[in-house]
């Protein structure tokens, strides 16, 4: 029995190691197949001087850093508010009672229109439409109405992932609440939102991440943040260098979050099972 | 077998163009582009889609009504095409500066000359030179805006961000605040609309079509002489880097300079720039 | 009847187009032990829900200390605390400790001081040997330990009456008898219970009244000693001999 099992053990670490290198060589070639063979492709060098020009990328890295802030700053101020706008609309949506109907509706409407209008239509209509209404300054600005618009989209397919949350907790949890006599807002509150949020994190993490990233539509209104910097950059030197290094800039915030949420998903699935 | 072929058309365009034109200056010209061209026998030019006022009419090249499709027609012509053998395409500005090969023989929209651009595209000599003017709404006006340095500072500025101005605006202006930028001119006008911005800097003759056209209250504020800017935006017909085709262009281009050709049809449909007061 | 804490006036359920309880009767007294007994299907589940008002009831009356909480409109918060229930499958709060559990209704809902609430339910756990597991989660819990932590957090209430729906069938058989304890304890002190079970020899020993269900019917109701010894209908012999077959 134990000559047994430590043979086993034996062939797992054999098969593992056998993973590893099979894992390093393949990577391996494709990469040699990557750094040999692209820079024998005819176009390599128009293709290599207009996308990867060092002293571009060097020169122009700065100001995309500085103008990343611009998008970490929009990103922190909309978050907060995807996060209650997107509860409550989860919240509206999970009302049952015929009373709350026309609230059902209305969420329900909102959660439709808002995810299936293109992003940077809303962006145009809210950013550039609500202050041609006549709002003064500073209340017109396109920051606040940019934001606006990345708010309401994100809110609605988060309040999708809330209620998705919601509604994965089983139907014997809120039974087990209201049986001990809690109001359904208390349920609610204690029972059913605690676990629902924890289970939506990772799916949340996601939704960030594509935040992050769309932050950079507010451009197309005004604001000069780390793509549009990009831009000025490409159009003043007729190079795509200084795409590449906001591509770099956003990547190193992205990748980690992204590997982060994966990270949180995995243990969420080992969790269950 | 292609080159026989090539010269039996080159003939056959010659003849041609001889009937039509029956200039020898032409058939020189003529010579200068066969076998150049990207479908041979056959001059295809690209422009923006959509075009707009005053550079080409109703969005319509082929008409050769609007400046750059008259340009366009007169730089065909003195390169032996006449109007039959163009072919019109479209390309955006993002396309037009990518590396690898060109679906258009040479593309013009408005496309301003710089030394960057140079290294990955091939520009004519300039067929324009364009004075940056300063459109504003009257109720800017009303709030005391002029045609002054000290006054433009004070303005929130917005640029369609392919353009050079802004580099022009933070050089000669050095506005206060941080001017915000857009994609195109449209978005310009529609933040301007938003009262987000005060003013906008555009070459005179897109100030003055936004200005008349699309912007209801729009008022041209003032140009900037074309000596007074460092660099005076001229437009160029844009090439594929190397393209063999380029000496034809030129010439081409300094052929309706040198006759006149090129001033007529600027009066023709740019004729407006008086008007405008110069800025101090 | 002055002691009669719950009657059941032909109590009718249907599910869409299946009915479940087909009219039952039945009177609970103070501090008796009623247990359903019968087959899976048989309604006993679904009747306990529908006295704690989980399940709207199509027809007839649930009366409760002379009161018909049945009616429609009724409020059923109120009552739902003094009713307390605990399910085959504990229901904990996964999220909160096993005192954070027990401690939730009564601080939301019976507005006595913290401390005064946090003593009772420390009693609680002390009485049922669970003092040293109150800060544990569930999933640190045996089966046994989860529900009688379940049945705590119904007792927190002070309820006045308990239904039990089958709490000793998800558990491992060697942990079937501490949650019996507990029962027995609570019969001692008196608690009216109601309990669907399949523990026919828990339910020999403990109830006072025994009733057989069928089809959403009570078919036979009787003492333990008359209905385990001698039943009157065939189909209950047919059960009981099934059940104690296994």
């Amino acid at each position: 029995m134990i000559n047994r099992s430590a043979a086993r053990v034996a062939y797992d670490k054999q098969q593992k190691t056998k993973g590893a290198v099979i894992a390093a060589l393949s990577s391996l070639v494709v990469l040699i197949a990557l750094v040999v063979l692209v820079p024998r492709a005819p176009g390599w060098e128009k293709v290599q001087a207009s996308f990867f020009d060092g002293e571009i990328l060097v020169s122009t890295f700065p100001s995309l850093l500085k103008a990343f802030l611009v998008d970490i700053a929009i990103f922190l101020w909309s978050l907060p508010a995807i996060a209650i706008l997107g509860l409550l609309v989860a919240l509206a949506r999970d009302q049952k009672s015929p009373a709350m109907f026309p609230l059902r509706a209305l969420a329900i409407g909102y959660t439709d229109i808002f995810r299936g209008v293109p992003v940077i239509l809303t962006i145009f209509l809210i950013g550039f439409g609500i202050p041609g209404l006549g709002l003064p300054r500073p209340w017109n600005s396109p920051y606040i109405w940019g934001s606006v618009a990345l708010v309401l989209t994100y809110s609605a397919y988060v309040a999708e992932v809330l209620r998705s949350g919601i509604e994965s907790i089983h139907e014997s949890q809120r039974n087990a609440g209201k049986s001990l006599g809690l109001s359904s807002s208390d349920t609610m509150r204690f029972i059913v939102l605690p676990q629902a949020l924890r289970r939506v994190v990772p799916a949340n993490m996601n939704m960030l991440v594509a935040l992050q990233k769309d932050v950079a539509l507010l451009s197309f209104i005004g604001p000069v943040e780390i793509l549009r910097q990009a831009g000025v950059h490409k159009s003043l030197l007729a190079n795509f260098t200084p795409y590449v290094g906001a591509a770099i800039i956003f990547l190193a915030v992205t990748i980690p979050a992204t590997r982060y949420a994966d990270y949180l998903l995995a243990k969420q699935h080992r969790e269950r099972s | 077998m292609r080159q026989r072929l090539g010269i039996k058309k080159i003939v056959i365009q010659a003849l041609v163009v001889g009937v039509t034109l029956a200039a020898t200056s032409n058939l020189h010209a003529a010579d200068c582009a066969a076998g150049k061209t990207m479908k041979e026998g056959v001059l295809t030019i690209a422009t923006g889609n959509p075009a707009y006022y005053p550079w080409v009419m109703d969005n319509n090249p082929s008409s050769g009504q609007g400046f750059e499709a008259a340009v366009a027609y007169a730089v065909a012509e003195r390169m032996g095409f006449d109007k039959e053998n163009v072919e019109w395409t479209s390309a955006s500005f993002d396309q037009s500066i990518q590396p690898g090969v060109k679906d258009f023989d040479f593309n013009l929209q408005q496309f301003s000359i710089t030394e960057e651009r140079e290294k990955v595209v091939d520009f004519s000599a300039p067929y324009y030179s364009a004075p940056m003017a300063v459109l504003v709404r009257k109720s800017a006006v009303e709030n005391g805006a002029a045609p002054t340095i000290e006054s433009l500072k004070t303005l929130i500025w917005g640029i369609d961000s392919n353009t050079t101005a802004l580099a022009m605006i933070q050089e000669t202006i050095a506005p206060s605040s941080t001017p915000l930028l857009y994609d195109d001119n449209i978005n310009v006008v529609e933040a301007m609309k938003a009262n987000q911005i005060d003013a906008g800097m555009f070459d005179l003759p897109t100030a003055l079509y936004l200005g008349g056209v699309v912007l209801e209250d729009g008022v041209v504020l003032g140009q900037f002489p074309a000596d007074r800017t460092d660099t005076p935006d001229q437009f160029g017909l844009l090439m594929e880097d190397g393209s063999a085709l380029k000496a034809c262009v030129d010439e081409a281009v300094l052929s309706i300079t040198e006759d006149g050709t090129l001033a007529a049809i600027e009066a023709q449909w740019l004729q407006e720039t008086t008007g405008v007061p110069l800025i101090k | 009847m002055a002691n009669e804490r719950l009657h059941l006036k032909d109590v009718h359920k249907a599910f869409g187009d299946v009915p479940v309880l087909k009219g039952i009767n039945l009177s609970v007294k103070e501090g008796e032990m009623v247990c359903l007994i019968g087959s899976s299907g048989s309604g006993k589940s679904t009747l306990l829900r529908c006295i704690n008002l989980l399940e709207p009831i199509d027809n007839g009356q649930i009366i409760f200390k002379g009161e018909d909480i049945s009616e429609p409109g009724f409020d059923p918060q109120p009552v739902r605390q003094k009713i307390g229930i605990v399910f085959q499958s504990y229901n904990l709060f996964p999220h909160m400790t096993a005192l954070a559990n027990v401690m939730l209704a009564p601080r939301r809902v019976l507005h006595e001081p913290r401390d005064q609430l946090l003593a009772q339910a420390t009693a609680l756990f002390e009485k049922f040997g669970l003092a040293d597991r109150m800060n544990h989660y569930p999933d640190q819990l045996s089966g046994g330990q989860q529900q009688r932590v379940a049945i705590v957090r119904a007792l927190a209430m002070n309820p006045q009456i308990m239904l039990f729906d089958e709490v000793t069938s998800a558990l491992d058989p060697e942990l079937i008898e501490e949650v019996l304890d507990v029962l027995r304890q609570l019969r001692r002190q008196g608690m009216t219970m109601i309990l669907a079970t399949h523990e026919i020899g828990f339910a020999r020993e403990a109830a006072d009244t025994v009733c057989m269900l069928d089809e959403g019917i009570i078919i036979e109701q009787a003492s333990p000693e008359k209905l385990f010894t001698n039943p009157s209908e065939p189909r209950t012999r047919q059960f009981l001999s099934s059940v104690l077959k296994q």
